[in-house]
């Protein structure tokens, strides 16, 4: 029986966490099938082969021109119906995620979301995220048809060719799921964004005020990175919550992170971990964010950051 | 207008998340509780709404009879109807906790009638499923958004906003709709001393969970494998800079 991937993309733009989503498809058994949804992913076969799919299923219908969570997710649960595969494996984004829980419930199955290991068997034993990764779950899954998505950056997206063959569906799709496919967009402007910034200069409550935060601001824009905050700072209104670092924030992923005045929870820490160094300023040498860090200066992030930016400019004349 | 926030009972742990030795929960001996930010939000949501547009918010959970300390925060705030459906466990699987609400929504509506909107958050702080609103809202033939960091009311729509990698997505749903609301669509109010003073007179009301057990089962509780590193002082003070700055050459971040 085949494992069926659902092909994660933005009007045509794959999603990278579809490829990851691929390796673990080839380790759950074979063939490997992938759905991609809409006209505008037609152009995504010879990606998908090249990492190990052998029939690509391709979803065409009015409805689909766009993303609509109604209208993926009853995609998904049409092609389940029509070619019975043993698993579906998406993506652990908010949109892999949304779509499985809207397939899965038109199916009336289980659904495991952000899944870091998978062991099939009867049942199949899965190691899962919890608390946005700061804690796992072991746990079971009994069902006709496994719904799984996997956790993003827990498997490394890598080669594996196949010879493709295609096929086009046309799922029967009720009008009224126009509902809830994306209606406008605004786009946003090209530039870095917190997820994929080189720098990141955190500030949390210990950075005191909105205004306190025009030092980092000028150390980020010195080095060509962004500024983030801890929820601390969110909450005071102090900055913006797209600025946000963590759990219920952005997850980041920069060459360095210079933690500022924040005391590193763990709901914090879960978002900055995939940052290759950590570099904290703290006042306190026994906070989390201190002994969790790479590197650390103990101090007054209001006079250690001003010290740091003078520094740079003085070299960079000098 | 009426509208329904769903909230879930999570413990608020500081540096680290303990596990208890059985394995089966996080440790709360010393930990209070709490929701998920984005159901903080919902619930302002829930109160905004309501004082733009008239009509009532109610808040309903699955949990333990602990719980009641979560629903009586949201009335603290301004909620006015809190519902509980107690259970002798920490928490359901997904499935059956969804099941559990829709039943239960389906019972205050029918005498109450319908909510125009039902928000939960994102997802839960604890488990993280990434569903139960959504099986809700299916079962329920209602259409359902979540990531929602915009909610403006137009007629018998609800206009919802969210941001995704490629900017902000607008989606028009007709009500009754369901809606996960996400961190950073409002700021939640602190409850005044009045409205901890209501909270406390509020009338809880029970009814029965119920549904059956789903096809995904917890077996344990792992700690996530710890990073170790052996933190390196730069230095104290503003005299750290020259040190911080090689940090930055050495990287290769400041050229
Ligand atoms: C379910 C849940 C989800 C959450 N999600 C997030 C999230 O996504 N992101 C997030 O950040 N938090 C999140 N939190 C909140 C988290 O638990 C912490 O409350 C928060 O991260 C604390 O922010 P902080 O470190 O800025 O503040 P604090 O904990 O108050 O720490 C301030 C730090 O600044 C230091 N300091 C003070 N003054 C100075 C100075 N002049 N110079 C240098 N250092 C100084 C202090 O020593 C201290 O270490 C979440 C909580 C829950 C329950
Ligand atoms: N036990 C519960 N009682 C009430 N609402 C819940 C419960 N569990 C989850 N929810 C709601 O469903 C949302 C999604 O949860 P989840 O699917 O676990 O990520 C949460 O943010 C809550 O709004």
């Amino acid at each position: 029986m085949s494992v069926l991937v659902v092909v994660e993309h933005d009007r045509g733009t794959i999603a990278p966490a579809t490829l990851e989503a691929c390796v673990a498809a080839r380790a759950l058994g074979e063939p490997v099938h992938a759905l991609t949804i809409g006209v505008a992913a037609d152009g995504l076969v010879d990606v998908l082969a090249e990492h190990g799919v052998s029939l690509v299923v391709r979803a065409h219908h009015d409805l689909l021109a766009d993303y609509g969570p109604e209208a993926w997710g009853e995609t998904v649960a049409h092609e389940v119906r029509r070619s019975s595969p043993s698993a579906v494996v998406a993506t652990g984004t908010d949109r892999g995620n949304e779509v499985m829980a809207q397939a899965a419930a038109r199916l009336d199955l289980p659904f495991v979301a952000n899944c870091t290991e998978i062991t099939p068997g009867e049942p199949w034993s899965i190691q899962r995220v919890r608390w946005g990764g700061s804690l796992l779950e072991r746990c079971t899954l009994t069902a006709p048809v496994k719904l799984v998505t996997v956790a993003h950056h827990t498997h490394e997206a890598s080669p594996a060719p196949a010879s493709v063959t295609t096929e086009t569906i046309s799922p029967e799709l009720d009008a009224s799921l126009a509902r809830t496919v994306v209606a406008e967009r605004v786009e946003r402007a090209a530039g870095v964004t917190l997820a994929t910034a080189p720098l990141v200069v955190g500030g949390g409550r210990g950075v005191g005020s909105a205004d306190g935060f025009g030092p980092l601001e000028e150390l980020a824009a010195e080095l060509g990175g962004v500024v983030g905050c801890s929820r601390a700072v969110t909450n005071n209104g102090w900055r913006n919550h797209t600025d946000q670092v963590g759990q219920t924030g952005t997850r980041i992923a920069p060459d360095l992170y210079i933690a500022c005045g924040i005391s590193g929870a763990i709901q914090h820490w879960v978002g900055a971990m995939a940052s290759k160094k950590i570099l904290a300023i703290n006042t306190d040498a026994e906070a989390n964010m201190v002994t969790k860090a790479d590197y650390a200066v103990i101090g007054d992030l209001h006079q250690v950051v001003p010290a740091i930016t003078a520094e740079i400019r003085r070299r960079r004349t000098g | 207008m009426r509208v329904l926030v769903c909230v879930k009972r999570v413990p608020a742990p500081g540096a680290k998340i303990n596990i208890t030795a059985d394995g089966q929960a996080v440790d709360t001996a010393y930990l209070a509780f709490t929701t998920s930010p984005h159901e903080e939000c919902a619930v302002e949501a829930a109160v905004q709404l309501v004082e733009a547009h008239g009509g009532e918010s109610t808040v309903l959970t699955l949990g333990p009879a602990a719980a009641e300390e979560q629903l009586r925060y949201a009335a603290s705030v301004g909620v006015t109807g809190c519902v509980l459906l107690p259970i002798d466990v920490a928490d359901w699987d997904p499935q059956r906790t969804a099941a559990a609400l829709t039943e239960a929504i389906r019972t205050i509506e029918a005498t109450d009638g319908t909510f125009d909107l039902v928000l939960f958050g994102n997802e839960s702080a604890d488990s993280g499923n990434f569903q139960i609103g959504v099986r809700v809202a299916h079962a329920l033939g209602r259409p359902m958004v979540n990531g929602v960091k915009g909610i403006e009311i137009d007629g018998d729509s609800v206009r919802a906003r969210r941001e995704a990698e490629a900017g902000v997505e607008v989606y028009v749903l007709p009500m009754p709709a369901v809606l996960g609301v996400k961190e950073g669509i409002n700021l939640p109010r602190y409850p005044t001393m009045k409205g901890r003073l209501n909270a406390k007179k509020v009338a809880v009301r029970q009814l029965t969970a119920s549904g059956e057990p789903g096809g995904q089962q917890m077996v344990t509780l792992l700690q996530a494998a710890e990073q170790v590193s052996e933190t390196v002082i730069l230095g104290r003070g503003a005299d750290a800079a020259s040190a911080v700055v090689d940090l930055m050459e050495e990287l290769g971040l400041s050229k």
